[in-house]
Parts: structure tokens; C-alpha cells; sequence
């Protein structure tokens, strides 16, 4: 590839703008204003406020909720992404082979991506709600106390499930375009040495794909650490207990329920500092075993 | 600095927009914004007396605008002051009157609005557990009463008739109500009760009602120092009975705030305690025949029952940011509201449309002219309720507690942890303790300055 070179430094600042305006605006000022904020102690209202350095993150450390919290986090995101990843390689793998109708599978395995996170909920509660949903109260005619609204194990699962239903299509997409682009070649040479489908599955699909399993990993976990409010916000709210309430949660929780601000920004903090060292960890060691 | 400027021009721009679409009067009317967070079809008939207060006035007009929920409200709000373009008037829910009472030169305070506008609104005709909730500890009124609620118990006729119990008469004390559960169930009722609003209903009440504190100076009425109280015996003896009833399924807990409700119109409960502006929905949902009576008590605790505490919303005054910036015209506007609000004509009219109580003994004298309550038995038990006892006392005149949003989740969140099996009343209630007076604390080193 040729290397395109600009005379002087105007021009190639001035192409360079709007990215970087919207990263001031939208990154740099807000999460600046988070770690100014987590420095200070104010009244709701604004009206007073006390520069009282890392008080805020001591105490957040020191709360037995806000390490309940990071705990739930780990298992619902560990989960999220081990429950979408595998379900959508899965069906890509299925939905891979010569099959009759295989564009109609693919475009119905899509769909759930394009629903918003609240209704997504909304859809699982209609399902799952003991007493008006339809799966919860079949399962408890069946015998099976079901209760998400009191029981915590069976509210974590229902929002890893919903949570992790929206992602697989997501997933899907990718793995399949990962899936087409492996050499026929290669797979027919292994067949033809002798290679069953599972073998040639471990030993040869697998390897190829891992560029797109490792940028999906990534991908999960940001999705399961920031975008999963919504599913939990519907239907959980936290509860019962703090069963369901991850560390995203909590920022809400504190900063706009409880209006709490310099706890709130602090846990935010927290959270980025966490998510930055989770990609650098990612990038550095898992990317080696990577074959691109 | 530039938030400040962009909520200036935001409002520059909105002034602008305002003007453009105004006849060119001689002089335009002064403009109120009132933020709201009733939902229809109440926010529809909240908006209706507004409408009918702008007619009746020439200089002034208050513009209702709905901001969601009742937290999300408050939040917006907020939000709205740092930024410099609050509303001039609030409805506020009674949970976060504490907030509002530490707001300092946030809020405007009633008794100093009427004064200085030379409006005046008789507050002694309002119901003592009413008026009391939203009075600072010296009896100043701080905001203007509107749509209060209480909680009562609903329950069905046709379940109690099939177990054998008078379906004329609710069970009056905890204990009867325990007896009846027994029966209900054995007469084949899966999960006789339910509550809504849990930590309102069988905290705050069973406080209130066996006249027993919640926290201590007053319930936070006498300073920001109040802790919590809720360890005593009563409250124990009721924690550790729900928790039994919940285990052998004659209590099903329905959920956080109000998700319960739905529970009593589809038959599914026998009984329930909720908030009295219930019965609306009852109406039009219930394909049985229920009764509406006074919640329960424990016969053998001395000095109760007492009143129960109110429960729903009250109007606060709020100066535009940080920096003040109200008119004399402008204060004037939101006076003349509240006086028109005061009338015991409108109260009486929202009480009958809404299922709300009158706040005023003179809207109720109006309802009772008119013969509202014979017509429509079970409207007056609310109101009875809230009279009980006489006067209020430091322990039944409402909760003053700063972060009480806050609060009340984690009695939620500690009652559900109870009813999954993982601690006992006394563990429940100390955990609350602990982790509200925290809040408490936290609120207060905010406040101090």
C-alpha cells in the first residue's frame, strides 16, 4: 500500500477534527468530569461542595455491597459471554452447512439483535414472570417453585439467559462470516485424509476462527459489563436482594436513585480503570495464542 | 461555566420560542412551570385544575409538564437546579421530603411564600397527619400539601364466605388476621395475603400505628443526627411472623413498591394492604365482591392503633438554581396556585375523582354533603385511619429521613432476603440499621455545610 503524505500540518489536523471533537466531548470531558467529581463530596442540590480526595474510593472499597456487586459481575459476565459465544458457534456451525432454506435460518437467528435491550426484557418477564408469564406458570403447575421476584439464583440466570439471548445473534454474524472464509480446500484435503467432522471441527474450524472468537470475547464482556442495564433495570431491578445488582447497576443505583454523586463517579472510575485493564490483559496475553 | 451558558441559551432559546407563538398582549401572562409525575389517568386530571386555575386568572399561567416517575421526578429536578432552569413549582413524593427539607435556599418554603405575597391558606383545617409531614419540627409549613394517600387493607368477600368467615367483617388485629389466613388457605386459597409498598406498608404503618418510632428525634423531624429504631420488639415479632407466613404460603410477597397489586384484582390473593388510591383500579379490574378496612393491629401492644401515616406527594416551590433568581410576580403566581389548591370545593372534587384523601376537614365535610361516602362505602376508611387517636404523635406525624429513597430499598432489599430463608427478623431489621444509618450519616456530612 502506498503511504499518502501531507505537505505542512493543517490539513491533516483539520481531517482529524471531528474524530476528535467527538472523542473530547463524548469521552474525554465526561470522564473527566467523573474523576473530578469522584474527588469531591456535594449535597444533591449543588450547593455545597468539599474537595475530599480519595475518601469516596476508600469507602466504596470498604462496602461489602459494592464487593457483592463486583462478585455478581464477574459470574454474570463470565457467563453472558461463555452462554452467547458457544450458543451462537453453535448455530453458525449448524446454520454453515448445506442445508434447504439456510438464508431464512440465518435471517430469523439475526432478529433478536435489533431488539432494544428494555423490550428484550419485557419479552423474557411476559415469559418468566411467575404468575403472568407463560413459561413461569407452567413451571410452577409443574412443580418447580419458580420465583426470580424472591429467589436470587433464578433471577441471575433469567437475566444471564435474557442478557445473553440478544448477544448471541451478534455473535452469530461473526462466526459465520468466519466460518465461509476458511478454505474449502482445507477442510475437503482433511476429509479426504481421513478427518471426521468433529475432528476436523477441533482441529482445523477452531484454530481458524480464533481471531474472530477473540475479538468476540472482548466485545462480549464490554457488552456484559455496560450495555445489559437495560434487560436488568426491567427485570430485575437489582433484586431481591442484591442479587442481580452488577457494578454498572450500582453506578445507576447511587448517582441517579440515590443521588449520590461522589460515590457514584467514584464507582464509575472504578469501573473504567477495571474494563481498561480487562482489554490490556486481553490484548497482551490472550492475543498471543491468537492465529491471524 | 459552560453548562451554565448552555442552559442559558437553552432557555434564551426556549423564551424566544415562547414569545413568537404569545399574542402580541400588552402584557404577557408571568409563566409557572410546574413539573408533575402522575401518570394518566391522574396526570391527566391534575392537569385539568390547572387548566381551570390559568381561566380564572389574567397575569398568570402555570404550565404543567410530566416528568416521569416519582423518583425520576425528583431527579430531574435536581438536575434541572444545578443546571440553573428548575421548575418554580415540584411535586415531590413524600419519601424524599427529607431531601427537600435540607435543600436550604433550593427550596422556597410555603409559610415564607404566602407571607411575602400576602396569600394566606388556613393549614389548622388541614388533617394533623397530613399537614404534619411536610411542617419543619417548628411547625412551619415547608410545602404545600396536595395528594395524599394512606395504606389500607382490601380484601374479598367471596373467598372469605368460602371459608367460612363473615365476609362483613375484616379481621381487626394481626392476630384475627392470622386465624383468617389458616382458614383461607385450608379453604383451598393458595397464598391468602399479599402487600404492596412492603417497607411503607408493614414498617413504616406497623411504626406508626403501634405508635412506636422508626428512627430517633422524632423520626428525623428534630435534626440530621436521627438513627434508625426499627429493632424493637413489635417490629421483630412482625418481621419474624411474615417470614413464618411467607414459609408455610399464607403470605406470597409480590414484589418492590407496587408490583403487588395486581395480585388482588385477579383473585389471586384474599387479602391485601395497599395504598387506598387502589380502589380505582379494584373498580374496574375486580370480577368479585371486596370490602376496604382500617390495617391491622397487635391487640396486646399498649396506646395503639394510632394513625397511620399519609403516603403520595406534596408541591414544592424551588428558586431557579444555585444563584436564586425568582421574581416578586413570579412567587405571586405560584401563591395564587396554591391558594387555588387549597379550596376545599377542588380538594373535595380530586378526593372523589382520584380515590386520594382530602387533605382539608372542610373537603371532607364537602364530600360528606354531598353524600359521597354512603354512595360509595369503604372511600371513608382511609380517612378515618389518618384520624385515629386524636392528634399525632412525634412517632406517628410521618418520617423526616434524609436518603429515605434510599432507605426504603434496603428494607426491600433486606426483607427479601429474609423471605428467601437467609436471615430471621432480628438479623433483617439490624441489617437495616446498620446500612441505613450509613445513608444517614453520609447524608448528613453532605448537609452539614
Amino acid at each position: 500500500m502506498r503511504k499518502t503524505v501531507f505537505n505542512g500540518t493543517a490539513l491533516p489536523l483539520l481531517l482529524l477534527t471531528p474524530q476528535l471533537v467527538i472523542t473530547a466531548i463524548f469521552f474525554l470531558w465526561p470522564a473527566g468530569a467523573a474523576i473530578w467529581q469522584s474527588l469531591l463530596q456535594e449535597d444533591p442540590w449543588g450547593m455545597s461542595s468539599q474537595f475530599v480526595g480519595l475518601r469516596n474510593f476508600t469507602e466504596v472499597l470498604a462496602e461489602p455491597e459494592w464487593r457483592g456487586a463486583a462478585w455478581n459481575t464477574l459470574i454474570f459476565s463470565s457467563s453472558v459471554a461463555v452462554l452467547a459465544m458457544g450458543t451462537a458457534l453453535f448455530l453458525a456451525v449448524q446454520a454453515d452447512k448445506s442445508i434447504r432454506g439456510a438464508n431464512i435460518y440465518r435471517t430469523l437467528l439475526v432478529w433478536p439483535y435489533a431488539v432494544a435491550p428494555a423490550i428484550a426484557a419485557v419479552l423474557w418477564l411476559f415469559l418468566f414472570h411467575p404468575s403472568i408469564g407463560l413459561v413461569g406458570r407452567a413451571l410452577n403447575e409443574a412443580g418447580v417453585a419458580w420465583d426470580y421476584k424472591l429467589n436470587g439464583n433464578q433471577a441471575m440466570l433469567l437475566v444471564i439467559v435474557a442478557a445473553a439471548w440478544k448477544q448471541v445473534s451478534y455473535n452469530f454474524i461473526f462466526f459465520l462470516a468466519g466460518l465461509q472464509s476458511i478454505p474449502r480446500s482445507v477442510l475437503e484435503a482433511a476429509a479426504i485424509d481421513g478427518a471426521k467432522p468433529v475432528r476436523r471441527f477441533w482441529t482445523i474450524i477452531l484454530p481458524l476462527l480464533s481471531p474472530t472468537a477473540f475479538f468476540l470475547l472482548v466485545v462480549n464482556l464490554v457488552y456484559a459489563f455496560f450495555d445489559t442495564f437495560g434487560v436488568i433495570h426491567a427485570l430485575t431491578g437489582g433484586g431481591p436482594g442484591k442479587a442481580t445488582e452488577t457494578l454498572i447497576y450500582k453506578v445507576y443505583v447511587e448517582g441517579v436513585q440515590n443521588v449520590n454523586l461522589g460515590s457514584s463517579s467514584a464507582q464509575s472510575v472504578i469501573l473504567m480503570i477495571l474494563v481498561i485493564a480487562l482489554t490490556a490483559v486481553q490484548f497482551r496475553f490472550i492475543e498471543r495464542k491468537v492465529h491471524y | 461555566m459552560r453548562r451554565r451558558f448552555l442552559a442559558q441559551a437553552s432557555l434564551a432559546a426556549a423564551a424566544i420560542a415562547a414569545a413568537r407563538t404569545r399574542p402580541a398582549a400588552a402584557q404577557a401572562p408571568v409563566e409557572i412551570q410546574f413539573w408533575h409525575g402522575l401518570p394518566q389517568p391522574l396526570g391527566g386530571q391534575l392537569e385539568g385544575i390547572v387548566a381551570a386555575f390559568n381561566a380564572t386568572q389574567q397575569g398568570v399561567k402555570v404550565m404543567p409538564s410530566f416528568r416521569g416517575s416519582y423518583p425520576e421526578t425528583m431527579v430531574a429536578a435536581i438536575a434541572a437546579f444545578r443546571a440553573n432552569a428548575a421548575p418554580h413549582v415540584v411535586q415531590m413524593f413524600e419519601v424524599g421530603t427529607g431531601t427537600m427539607m435540607s435543600a436550604g435556599r433550593a427550596v422556597k418554603p410555603v409559610h415564607e411564600l404566602l407571607a411575602e405575597s400576602g396569600v394566606s391558606i388556613d393549614f389548622n383545617d388541614y388533617l394533623p397527619a397530613v399537614r404534619g409531614y411536610y411542617q419543619a419540627s417548628d411547625g412551619r409549613q415547608m410545602s404545600m400539601p396536595f395528594n395524599s394517600s394512606t395504606a389500607t387493607m382490601f380484601y374479598n368477600k367471596d373467598h372469605l364466605r368460602r371459608a367460612g368467615l363473615d365476609p362483613d367483617v375484616a379481621p381487626k388485629t394481626w392476630e384475627e388476621l392470622a386465624e383468617a389466613l389458616k382458614k383461607l388457605k385450608a379453604a383451598g386459597i393458595a397464598s391468602p395475603m399479599t402487600t404492596s409498598w412492603p417497607a411503607w406498608v408493614q414498617v413504616e404503618q406497623v411504626s406508626a400505628i403501634h405508635n412506636l418510632p422508626l428512627a430517633s428525634l422524632g423520626n428525623g423531624f428534630d435534626g440530621l443526627g436521627a438513627t434508625m429504631q426499627v429493632n424493637n420488639p413489635v417490629m421483630v415479632r412482625h418481621m419474624d411472623n411474615l417470614i413464618a407466613w411467607q414459609k408455610d404460603g399464607l403470605f406470597k410477597y409480590g414484589g418492590r413498591d407496587n408490583a403487588a397489586d395486581a395480585l388482588f384484582p385477579a383473585g389471586e390473593v384474599s387479602i391485601t394492604m395497599a395504598s387506598s388510591s387502589l380502589r380505582a383500579r379494584l373498580l374496574r379490574e375486580s370480577r368479585f365482591a371486596w370490602g376496604t378496612a382500617m390495617l391491622p393491629y397487635y391487640s396486646d401492644v399498649a396506646g395503639a392503633p394510632r394513625n397511620s401515616i399519609i403516603g403520595g406527594a406534596s408541591f414544592w416551590a424551588l428558586n431557579r438554581g444555585p444563584a436564586g433568581g425568582r421574581s416578586a410576580a413570579e412567587w405571586k403566581g405560584v401563591a395564587e396556585f396554591y391558594r387555588y389548591l387549597s379550596q376545599p370545593e377542588i380538594d373535595a372534587k380530586w378526593h372523589m375523582d382520584t380515590g386520594y384523601v382530602p387533605v382539608r376537614r372542610a373537603s371532607y365535610q364537602v364530600a360528606k354533603s354531598q353524600g359521597f361516602y354512603e354512595k360509595n362505602p369503604g372511600t371513608e376508611v382511609a380517612i378515618e385511619q389518618l384520624l385515629r387517636g386524636g392528634e399525632t404523635t412525634p412517632n406517628t406525624r410521618g418520617i423526616r429521613l434524609g436518603g429515605y429513597v434510599e432507605i426504603r430499598n434496603i428494607i426491600q432489599e433486606e426483607m427479601e432476603k429474609s423471605f428467601q430463608g437467609q436471615q430471621n427478623g432480628q438479623q433483617a431489621l439490624e441489617a437495616v440499621m446498620q446500612r441505613a444509618n450509613t445513608v444517614l450519616r453520609n447524608f448528613e456530612r453532605q448537609n452539614r455545610g
